[in-house]
């Protein structure tokens, strides 16, 4: 045990660290040179082409240091505040973390909050200056940021480059050295904490942990304490680049297991693993049951593929336990599913895979948090609003509660001011303001949870020309003021398209609504109106002028093929689009309608 | 470049082995730029190599800058036997605006000169929806036209294309942009205009007195074959669509080598289908459903009319005796309706 070192990667999106994992594994030898492919780490086509990790993995090393060999296990953790959970998770998994900051952007709002996430579970930091060979570095400042946040000493800072390889050798030294090896009791009954899992359609679910006390071995009969169900560990290993059998795996060390579970659902991060005949009594703190935070339909574009939709939900979900799905239908959409997301990264992922992997085109509706009403006949009974359609009538209804977050920005001083009329616009309090540096402020706002779920990520990046990172937390339901705002397409109502909207706003974002409705939606033979209307009331119009001329002038013989092709694509368009009456509102109207400030 | 164009002829006489060659074509960029005796020299090569009906259609394309008094007087003596003129108008204003080389008066005299030389298979093309044209001032070409006795006019809306000085204009906002309701107007008072002096709306973009209707291009309508001669010339044998590279220097470097550098594309059912409603929308012989059910099958008349329903409920087609048309309601939507009436395969008919 006192030869193994838990460790994991703490660092903003596009600070280095998937390059410094791979250096990592390249200067230990825990890769060969057919095995290199950039960042080894992230194995989903998406997570590559996003770079971001989604789905958190581990990998073993190996690694020889004063004449001793050491087993090093990495644990990655994904780096988009939808997944804050899983990254606590990983981060209990490990005694130490490496704080990875770019040396010319310095430290960010998320880097933050996954620190104090380290320092709360006690992990060792060891920071990690990045990208120091970059012209645009500016190593003196940061490092200063840096001993003023962690109250290090300078020299404790590593300068590195994982691109080109400078200061590696010192971040292994430093694992080693500094890291705590794992404490655990090897005769105590079997405690491991479960922090990942990945759905191998061939072996079932495979299940990532790390040994608290006690070991595991191949064949015991254990058992889930949160799910409380038993299984049999039919194969345990370790994870190399591919993983590797083994009879046991020991305390503090981490590994797989598969017990051949096809559902994803049964295997929660966070849960302990324990033995059957032996459990122990203590869970291991902090597992939570993940919720989702955002919820939206989705609908088949064919009404046709209902039932291949629910198939396809059903296979993604074994893989992705955190999407819950309910069949609901709409007036206007038919049948399909309310689905809840962790965040909307996380429905963006599920709307690309259901089109990727299960070739399904589908329709999104707009996204809302879930929201808690409350009549007057009974003012204490909750109902949960999942979809705006839900909300009971304005004439019945005593309250209405919506989830608050609180929000932490860290942007430059410069922006302070933009950064505040967005949040405030947002319905944001401030709640705290402090300055990091001279140049660098620290600002907390309480939100509603709908407001930062749109399009807060992008006008932030906007307002403060990139120099701004968040992170949230939910901080609980309050009252508020809001009224569902109902879109009506040439007189009917469309009830995919309604949204609960604070009363102050409503007017304003009714109108984006519907202008963004006329400028989304083609021409059609007949003239359109777009209404927002809240109840009876009308608060905007719009209208879709009808096409008057829709044909080519010239049709001879080299101009057939490519009119024929062209009308073809015309025609395609129009099958990913929704008949709504006699209207045809293309898939991607019944989403954008939030994007209104593009 | 002529030699090319002769060796490609040769070249392509077993692709219309059992057929008959009804009409010759001489268009796209500016075929006037031959002289009579290279025509002559081209017509005598389809002749060596095809079996030519009697009495075939021999137009030439010609803007009026190019059909000088000689000029004319030279075709009249040639086996040229229609002229296709590109007017686009008889007004100084509306010519500038579409940046053309030719004024008001060559376009008058070319008409006039080629009649008095003994064509009577005249055929001239009008632009209208030009901004800032009136209705009025469209209703002054059309009455030229008529005055100057033409049989035949292809009539096409003005379509402002990429990169060029009227887009450049329309942006600066120095030229009003087109307007669809201005060249709907403008369509509706021809087709009424053109239908009174006894023309016969054929096509979509296309007037023609009986027995001027042109022939050349009826056939790419009725889905006959067809063979096209030179760079990006298109060819047709129904099956098979192909088209010839549009680089002058490599068309004639392959043709040097005795092969013809062009693209294939084998048509499929569904294509033929789609080309099938696609241009027979836009004709005066409309979609036989007859013929639909014969050469793709009874779903796929079935799925045809299905979809037709609704246009026909609005007034925008109309079925007589087993044909599908577009009413003179639906013709300037008459590509959105055919798009809706495709198929992208044959399976979604279950055929």
């Amino acid at each position: 045990m006192k030869h193994i070192r838990n460790f994991c990667i703490i660092a903003h999106i596009d600070h280095g660290k998937s390059t410094l994992a791979d250096r990592l594994l390249d200067f230990t030898g825990s890769v060969t040179e057919r095995e290199k492919q950039d960042q080894l780490l992230d194995n989903m086509d998406l997570e590559r082409e996003r770079g971001i990790t989604i789905k958190s993995h581990a990998i073993q090393m190996e690694y020889e240091y004063n004449g001793e060999q050491y087993i090093l296990n990495l644990i990655d953790t994904p780096g988009h505040v939808d997944f804050s959970y899983e990254v606590s998770r990983s981060i209990a998994a490990c005694e130490g973390a490496l704080l990875v900051v770019d040396a010319a952007q310095s430290i960010q709002a998320q880097t933050i909050s996954n620190l104090y996430l380290a320092l709360e579970n006690d992990l060792e930091i060891i920071p990690v200056l990045n990208k120091v060979d970059l012209p645009s570095a500016n190593p003196e400042e940061v490092t200063d940021d840096i001993v003023d946040l962690l109250g290090c000493d300078a020299e404790e800072v590593i300068p590195a480059s994982a691109k080109t390889g400078i200061g590696i050798e010192d971040i292994l030294s430093a694992i080693i050295e500094r890291i705590p090896a794992p404490k655990g009791n090897p005769d105590e009954s079997l405690q491991a904490l479960i922090f990942d899992s990945v759905y191998n359609p061939f072996r079932g679910v495979e299940t990532y942990f790390r040994v608290i006390n006690g070991e595991i071995t191949k064949g015991q009969k254990i058992k889930f304490l949160a799910t409380d169900k038993t299984y049999f560990a039919d194969e345990v290993g370790t994870l190399k680049l591919s993983q590797e059998p083994k009879k046991v795996i020991k305390t503090g060390d981490v590994g797989y297991l598969i017990t051949g579970i096809k559902d994803a659902r049964e295997v929660k991060v966070g849960d302990t693993i324990t033995d059957a005949a032996n459990p122990t009594s203590n869970m291991i703190e902090g597992f939570e049951n993940v919720k989702p935070m955002v919820f939206a339909g989705i609908y088949p574009v064919d009404t046709e593929d209902y039932e291949e939709l629910r198939a396809s939900m059903e296979k993604l979900q074994l893989n992705d336990a955190s999407l819950v799905f309910a069949p609901e239908s709409s007036a206007a959409l038919g049948f399909g599913f309310r689905c809840g997301f962790l965040g909307m990264l996380h429905l963006e992922i599920i709307q690309e895979r259901l089109e990727r992997e299960f070739d399904m085109t589908v329709i999104t509706t707009v996204p809302n948090v879930s929201y808690h009403a409350f009549t007057k006949k009974e003012p204490e009974n909750t109902i949960i609003v999942n979809n705006p359609s839900d909300l009971p009538d304005p004439s019945k209804l005593d309250r209405v509660e919506e989830p608050y977050i609180k929000a932490t920005i860290i942007t430059k001083s410069d922006f302070v001011g933009s950064v505040m009329s967005l949040c405030i616009e947002k319905r944001g309090e401030i709640t705290n303001q402090t300055y990091l540096t001279p140049e660098r402020v620290e600002l907390s706002f309480d939100m509603p949870l709908a407001e930062i779920v749109f399009d807060f990520y992008d006008r932030l990046k906007t307002v403060s020309k990139g120099y701004a990172s968040f992170d949230y937390s939910p901080i609980g339901m309050r009252a508020s003021k809001l009224v569902k705002v109902d879109i009506l397409i040439n007189g009917n109502s469309v009830d995919a398209l309604s949204a609960l909207i604070h009363a102050d706003n409503a007017q304003t974002i009714g109108k984006k609504m519907c202008e963004k409705l006329r400028a989304l939606i083609p021409r059609q033979q007949f003239d359109i109106p777009i209404q927002a209307a809240i109840g009876a009331k009308i608060i905007s119009r719009e209208t879709i002028k009808a096409l008057r001329k829709d044909v080519t002038a010239k049709c001879y013989g080299g101009d057939i093929s490519r009119k024929r092709k062209l009308l073809e694509k015309q025609k395609k368009g129009k099958k990913r689009m929704r008949q709504v009456g006699n209207v045809e509102i293309p898939q991607q109207a019944f989403m954008a309608v939030l994007k209104l400030n593009d | 470049m002529l030699a090319c164009l002769r060796k490609e002829l040769f070249l392509r006489k077993t692709e219309f082995e059992k057929e008959k060659v009804e009409t010759i074509y001489f268009g796209g960029g500016t075929p006037s730029v031959l002289n009579t005796d290279e025509l002559d020299l081209l017509i005598d090569e389809v002749y060596r190599h095809y079996d030519v009906a009697d009495a075939p259609e021999i137009t030439l394309e010609a803007n009026p800058d190019d059909l000088s008094r000689q000029k004319i007087e030279e075709l009249a003596q040639s086996r040229v036997n229609r002229l296709s003129i590109g007017i686009q108008s008889f007004d100084d204003e509306d010519l500038k605006m579409m940046n053309r080389a030719h004024n008001a008066e060559e376009a008058s005299f070319c008409i006039e000169y080629a009649r008095k030389m003994g064509f009577d298979n005249i055929s001239i093309d009008l632009i209208y929806g030009v901004p800032e044209m009136s209705t009025e001032r469209w209703l002054k070409n059309i009455n030229k036209a008529l005055e100057y006795g033409v049989p035949h006019i292809s009539s096409y809306a003005l379509t402002v294309e990429p990169r060029t000085a009227l887009e450049k204009l329309i942006e600066k906002g120095k030229v009003a942009p087109v307007n669809d309701e201005l060249a709907q107007e403008h369509f509706n008072v021809l087709v009424e205009k053109l239908e009174e002096h006894g023309f016969i709306h054929y096509e979509l973009s296309n007037f023609g007195k009986e027995g001027f209707f042109s022939r050349n291009n009826s056939a790419y309508w009725l889905g006959k074959k067809y063979i096209g001669i030179g760079p990006s010339a298109h060819s047709y044998d129904g099956r098979q669509r192909s088209w010839n590279i549009a680089n002058n220097p490599k068309y004639i470097r392959a043709l040097e080598k005795d092969e013809i550098p062009a693209t294939f594309e084998t048509l499929s059912a569904a294509d033929r289908y789609n080309e099938y409603i696609m241009t027979g929308l836009r004709t005066i012989w409309g979609v036989s459903l007859r013929r639909v059910e014969e050469e793709f099958g009874r779903t796929c008349k079935e799925h045809l009319l299905k979809n037709s329903e609704k246009y026909l409920k609005e007034g925008l087609l109309s079925l007589n005796d087993q044909v599908l048309r577009t009413t003179q309601k639906g013709k300037f939507l008459s590509d959105g309706i055919a798009s809706d009436l495709f198929l992208l395969n044959l399976r979604e008919t279950g055929v």
